[in-house]
């Protein structure tokens, strides 16, 4: 418990006050029914950097991940106790509107997702739910989170063509265009590269790297070089406990934990 | 030793599996060649009654040993066991030694007012002698069924009448009978139209003063001025009424005089002609030709003689008028009340028993729907109707009768388990990430829904669709309860307002085929429409089907690939 509370910002080699935290993680547990999945997890998620969540399979980091948006709202018994602040308030607070919630913190998922529609609706789609109609607008924006995502020049000739006619390291390009075109402050990734080829996974870190300019970058993967490749920060995640937390590099070379030592030199997972 | 060696071939065969195949093969092999069956022997039966067959003049000797002269179709050849043909009487001089069956021929002869009945059976040894003789013509009637004949004169003219024979007589019966057509038209726009018109404005004029009648004090001004409209419109309804007599009067001018085999004289009104054709002189092509107008006019004629003569227009009207208001009636319900079951409703005992009831709805018995149709919608939501809207025309009911719209909504009860269930099966086979992905984008989930769900599973909602018309469309016994008539004397759908008419009764290809079939006066002259009405209505059935397994397959090429 109190290793947990020591690592709640990350420890930097700069003073704590230049690391702004995005998301604030509080005392957070969640029960799926009876079993516990997460227990009493603090962390802040520093903004525009990319934070990494490592850990064995069922370890809870996608679920972790999923707290963020409240995506875990649509499976039946869960139970969440503790808070996540996120500009300035609980985002598990009973008034604030979870839709609009998801429009600030953007989510892409392990298995590329596009609907089955062009790729110019699938990238129109979440600017059509909020309501845009002038076609000047979302044509704009469709070109830039298309750029964005690094997948403006292979598609810019078919954007009317199905998104479904895509490679899989395209469509999950066009998902992160999909999900940055509503401009959201936080990107949640969930094993994005996992389901790819080493080509498209390449295309997609080089991705992540441009992307966290602008946004505030937490993801999960289970591919530890990736980890220490594309992100600042690394959470390692072991049996609903978070082990440790801190600067990707301090992680990786010196662990202060046995398990997270055992964990990055493959002992387990 | 060879016994042992042919069990461990028999035990090897059994264990590699294959008399599975061969038994499935052949379930598969006799189910096909069933349904083949059933379509090829309507098909046939079906059709060949619209052939213009060869009239035969026959000279057979009948019961008493008198010889007789018949023109005839021969429609069909039959035999029976010689015995049972002794014990009913027949004549022990017809039967050929050592032959155990009796051939004989059904032979359909017409003239049914001059010299009943129209169809015999004659048995082939009692014929002497048949031949096609050229120039007999066979005429189509509005009443008592075909005539043959040989003409002999067509008086022209009422009065000064003008008697032509010979070479001049086919042509200018053609040309009559071609008048005669016209005026009939002319009859039928002007009942159908101005006529019409005329009485559903006296109907509303009748209903109209028994309102002004009952609100008290009595509107005087407007009673005057509704009677006034009513003496105008009545002044109109005579004078079409002379112009409809008129039509008639012209249309009865003409006597045509045929002889029969016997040569004996037959005088019919050429009004009462429809068409004729001289089959023993057509070629292939010309009957071709024929054949094909024959099946014309079954689509498109409406009945006549009790259903056993004309066409059944109406009945494929009322079938898909009534099929196409049940698909959009239980389509939307099914989907909304399938949405809330898979996607809304908190899984559980009670959502699972509610399902359990849905899928046992679609195994109640549907006469058991025709009576709680009757009950239910026709009886207590129409009698409501009736009393809060409809308070002028009672007692005579609106809605409160068997209709379109209770024949639609009590089939569309019948068929939304059917819905229902397609529909969930479609919903749950869209992936979940789907939904996830949708709704971090934002979305809400009804957004979800109707943005991303609901298309995908257009194609399965469809296929709930298609079963359900094709349960709805050959459905019988909760029609007769709920609005199928056995002849509707105008279409649901017609000029006058409001043109869609959901309260009118309609005609049914499925009970069309039952009241044709075991109701008719004349057996032998409805057996082939039945044959012909069955195979109408598997042909619609297919037709609905296919058009919607094409609107399906086109959605699912939209959204292939997305359920991997």
């Amino acid at each position: 418990m109190s290793e947990t509370v020591a690592v709640a910002t990350p420890e930097t080699n700069q003073s704590q006050d230049s690391v702004e935290s995005c998301l604030n993680v509080n005392d957070l547990s969640l029960y799926y029914g009876d079993s516990q999945a997460l227990a009493d997890i603090n962390l802040g998620i520093a903004t525009k950097k990319v934070t990494a969540f490592i850990g064995p399979s069922g370890c809870g980091k996608s679920t972790l991940l999923r707290c963020f948006n409240r995506m875990n709202d649509l499976i039946d018994d869960v139970r969440i106790t503790g808070s996540i602040e996120f500009e300035g308030s609980d985002i598990y607070e009973s008034r604030v509107d979870v839709a609009e919630l998801r429009r600030s913190i953007g989510m892409v998922f392990q298995r590329p997702n596009p609907f089955p529609k062009s790729i110019y609706e699938n990238v129109a789609y979440g600017l059509r739910i909020q309501g845009e109609r002038s076609t000047a607008v979302i044509d704009e924006r469709v070109e830039w989170a298309l750029k964005s995502a690094a997948l403006w020049e292979e598609v810019k000739d078919r954007l009317k063509d199905s998104a479904l006619g895509l490679s899989g390291g395209q469509q999950q390009r066009l998902v992160i265009a999909r999900a940055i075109a509503i401009k959201p402050s936080v990107l949640l990734l969930d094993e994005p590269a996992s389901a790819l080829d080493p080509i498209s996974t390449l295309k997609i870190e080089e991705l992540i790297h441009q992307l966290k300019d602008d946004y505030t970058i937490a993801i999960v993967t289970h591919n530890m070089q990736q980890a220490a490749r594309v992100s600042d920060y690394t959470a390692f995640l072991y049996l609903g406990e978070m082990v440790e937390y801190g600067q990707t590099d301090d992680i990786f070379r010196n662990p202060r934990e046995k398990r997270t030592e055992d964990y990055i030199t493959g002992r387990y997972g | 030793m060879s016994a042992n060696k042919s069990t461990g071939f028999f035990r090897g065969w059994f264990a590699s599996g294959e008399p599975w195949i061969w038994m499935n093969a052949a379930a598969v092999g006799v189910s096909v060649s069933a349904v083949v069956g059933i379509v090829l022997l309507i098909a046939v039966k079906g059709l060949a009654h619209f052939w213009p067959a060869d009239v035969a003049k026959i000279s057979f000797e009948d019961k008493n040993g008198q010889q007789q002269l018949v023109f005839g179709e021969l429609i069909e050849l039959d035999d029976l066991p010689v015995k049972q043909f002794l014990e009913s009487g027949g004549n022990p001089n017809w039967v050929t030694e050592g032959d155990p069956r009796m051939q004989r021929w059904l032979v359909k002869t017409g003239n049914r007012k001059t010299n009943p009945p129209d169809f015999r059976w004659i048995y082939v040894n009692q014929i002497n002698n048949t031949e096609t003789p050229g120039g007999v013509i066979v005429l189509e009637r509005v009443e008592w069924g075909n005539a043959y004949g040989v003409p002999k004169t067509l008086t022209v003219g009422r009065e000064n009448p003008q008697t032509i024979t010979g070479e001049a007589l086919m042509p200018t019966l053609l040309e009559r009978l071609a008048r005669g057509d016209t005026i009939r038209e002319e009859i039928h726009s002007l009942e159908g139209g101005a006529m019409n018109a005329i009485n559903v404005g006296l109907e509303r004029l009748r209903l109209q003063m028994r309102q002004i009648n009952r609100t008290l004090p009595v509107d005087e001004a407007a009673l005057a001025e509704a009677l006034t409209e009513r003496s105008q419109l009545n002044a109109q309804y005579n004078d079409l009424e002379k112009q409809l007599r008129e039509f008639y009067r012209q249309l009865d001018q003409d006597q045509l005089i045929i002889l029969d085999a016997q040569g004996s004289e037959i005088s019919l009104r050429l009004a009462d002609v429809l068409r004729i054709w001289q089959p023993n002189n057509m070629n292939a092509l010309e009957k071709i030709a024929e054949y094909v107008g024959n099946l014309w006019l079954f689509l498109s004629e409406d009945p006549r003689e009790a259903n056993t003569e004309g066409g059944v227009f109406p009945a494929i009207f009322g079938t898909v008028l009534m099929v196409l208001l049940m698909s959009v009636m239980v389509t939307p319900f099914g989907v909304i009340a399938a949405v809330y079951l898979r996607e809304y409703a908190k899984q559980g005992p009670l959502v699972r028993s509610i399902r359990i009831a849905v899928n046992n709805l679609a195994g109640v018995p549907s006469i058991v729907y025709g009576v709680f149709g009757l009950g239910f919608f026709v009886y207590f939501l129409g009698g409501n109707i009736d009393q809060l809207f409809f308070t002028d025309a009672l007692p005579s009911p609106t809605f409160g009768t068997p209709g379109l719209i209770w024949a639609s909504l009590t089939l569309a009860l019948l068929t939304v388990p059917v819905v229902i269930v397609s529909t969930e099966e479609g919903l749950t086979r869209i992936p979940r990430n789907l939904r996830e992905g949708s709704m971090a984008l934002g979305a809400t989930q009804a957004e979800t829904l109707f943005k991303v769900i609901l298309p995908m599973a257009s194609p399965a909602i469809l296929t709930g669709v298609i079963l359900a018309v094709a349960r709805a469309a050959g459905e019988v016994a909760p029609l007769m309860l709920v609005g199928v008539v056995k002849l509707a004397p105008t279409l649901p759908v017609d000029g006058t307002f409001p043109y869609l008419h959901l309260d009118r009764k309609f005609m049914h290809l499925g009970f069309h085929i039952y009241d044709v079939g075991f109701q008719s006066p004349n057996v032998e002259a409805a057996r082939p429409l039945v044959y012909a009405t069955s195979l109408l209505l598997v042909i619609l059935i297919v037709g609905l089907n296919l058009t919607a397994i094409r609107l399906r397959g086109r959605l699912e090429r939209l959204y292939r690939g997305v359920e991997s």
